[in-house]
């Protein structure tokens, strides 16, 4: 495997190959080829992916746990309560689950920008347009109304019954509450995976607020957009391996969780 | 006599509808005292009161000692001395010792090892510690619930319906513990049954709830052989009276 780029080194690059002209069988030996070097960028822990991977869950991590933060007590008070307007709030949360993640991206730049409502401000709390701060306000609103939906499913899944014994044994409405959680614990577990696989692999957004910046907001799904377009195929691709396989697991896990959840 | 419970014209409307109307009644200490009634009469309303889960919608209720004002919550400390043993019990998906020490925790009460595993012996079940609690039977339910209620050494135990869809050897078993919880612990019983024969095995004294009125209280004695309203006779004789 080591030897193989000597031998292609008088071949033509990959990018140079024009699709849909040359043989059939050519190009799949160019994609398998591709697949291979990439495989090669992986396992040799090229320092290029390794930044880029790292961004990439750095920056969904910190937008997770701020997902986490404000869904999963949302999705708590959504699930227990009955208020007046709450019909409202989740009808807005179920819009928010399916919302396109290029609109939330408008929205997070024009309210970011030099000249938008936030970026006006001047406040250093206040992440600028183009930086990773940024790609976590964006990522972030992509992913809470699903941390959100999920807990208050997860929640209002555990019998209305045991509620009521809670009380009775005792609970405040703050033990209650905890109490229920606990009890809907794979739930939340699986409302959290379910938003970093959203936010993980989400491209526009995070294209348009950060604005995919070599050393700075470059991440996955943006790399693989630019590599792509410049034809180098090895590198897009071994970056498509690493996020399907995030995906994957993130994927996997749920699945487990939810048969566990479910046999239990 | 020692009273726990004074209830003084206690009505319960849920939309408009009276579902339980007492005038008046009186639960001593240390007693067992039945509920009896045809189903859908307010008696397992009358226990979600008597533990505090609801408010009344008009009367006063007095427990041990403390007129209680239907528009407050109840304090916690009173609300604590009091707790229910349901028909269908719900245990939390852990292990059934962390099911009988719940209540403890919820209390700031550590370190308990020995009460439970005092408390899973009196109910028999002293072998299912460790076990998953998702993985007992009913009755085995409905014993671990009963461990987790008497740990609190409550001074009053509300059981509504506990030996409902349970087998007679269960039912056998249950009614002994919550013998047992009443005479060794001196814990007041108020048992909701449907089951008459239950109460006449069970009860010191028993009432008769029937169409959200509460129509007789009396002895167990005297509640059983001779009633002193009409509709209670045929209720005890075993006819249909609503």
């Amino acid at each position: 495997m080591r030897a193989w780029p000597e031998r292609t080194a008088s071949r033509q690059p990959l990018c140079a190959v024009p699709v849909g002209t040359g043989s059939r069988r050519k190009t799949i030996s160019d994609i398998i080829r591709g697949f291979i070097e990439a495989l090669r960028l992986i396992l040799d822990r090229d320092p290029a992916v390794v930044e880029i991977v790292l961004l990439s869950l750095r920056v969904s991590g910190i937008a997770l746990f701020f997902s986490a933060l404000i869904g999963i007590p949302l999705g708590i008070v959504l699930g227990l309560s009955r208020f007046v307007g709450r019909r409202l709030v989740v009808a807005l949360l179920y819009t928010g689950m399916g919302f396109p993640p290029v609109v939330v991206g408008l929205f997070v730049y024009m309210m970011l920008s030099r000249s938008g409502p936030l970026g006006q401000l001047g406040v250093s709390a206040i992440p600028s347009l183009f930086t990773p701060g940024a790609m976590v306000v964006a990522q972030t609103i992509i992913s809470f109304p699903l941390v959100a939906g999920f807990t208050m499913a997860a929640v209002m899944g555990v019998d209305p019954q045991l509620r009521q014994q809670v009380l009775s044994l005792g609970a405040t409405r703050w033990q209650t509450a905890l109490t229920l959680l606990i009890e809907a614990r794979l739930g939340v577990l699986v409302s959290v995976i379910a938003g970093f696989g959203s936010i993980i692999s989400e491209v526009g957004a995070v294209m348009m607020v950060g604005g995919n910046i070599e050393h700075s907001t470059r991440v996955l799904t943006t790399a693989i957009v630019l590599e792509t377009n410049k034809g180098k195929f090895s590198l897009a691709l071994a970056l498509g391996v690493i996020l399907l396989i995030l995906s994957f697991l993130a994927n996997v896990t749920v699945l487990r969780l939810q048969g566990r959840a479910l046999d239990e | 006599m020692d009273i726990v419970y004074h209830l003084q014209d206690v009505t319960k409307e849920y939309g408009g509808r009276c579902v339980l109307n007492v005038k008046e009644l009186d639960i001593h200490r240390a007693e067992i005292f039945g509920l009896v009634g045809p189903s859908g009469v307010g008696k397992s309303t009358l226990l979600r009161l008597l533990n505090f889960l609801e408010p009344p919608t008009t009367g006063s209720i007095r427990f041990l000692g403390a007129a209680l004002d239907a528009r407050q919550p109840v304090p916690l400390d009173l609300r604590r001395r009091v707790t229910t043993v349901f028909q269908r019990p719900i245990l939390l998906n852990q292990t059934v010792a962390a099911n009988v020490a719940f209540g403890l925790r919820l209390r700031g009460k550590r370190d308990s090892g020995t009460v439970i595993k005092d408390a899973l012996s009196q109910v028999g079940l002293e072998g299912l510690a460790h076990r998953q609690a998702r993985t007992l039977s009913g009755g085995e339910l409905q014993r671990v619930a009963l461990a987790r209620a008497m740990v609190l050494r409550p001074d009053v135990l509300l059981l509504d319906e506990p030996t409902a869809n349970l087998d007679p050897y269960n039912v056998a078993l249950i009614e002994d513990i919550a013998r047992m919880i009443n005479q060794e612990f001196g814990t007041t019983l108020v048992m909701v049954t449907h089951n008459i024969f239950q109460a006449r095995r069970l009860a010191h004294r028993v009432g008769f709830l029937l169409n959200c009125d509460l129509v007789e209280v009396a002895d167990a004695d005297r509640f059983f052989n001779q009633p002193s309203d009409p509709r209670t006779a045929a209720f005890v004789r075993g006819e249909m009276v609503y």
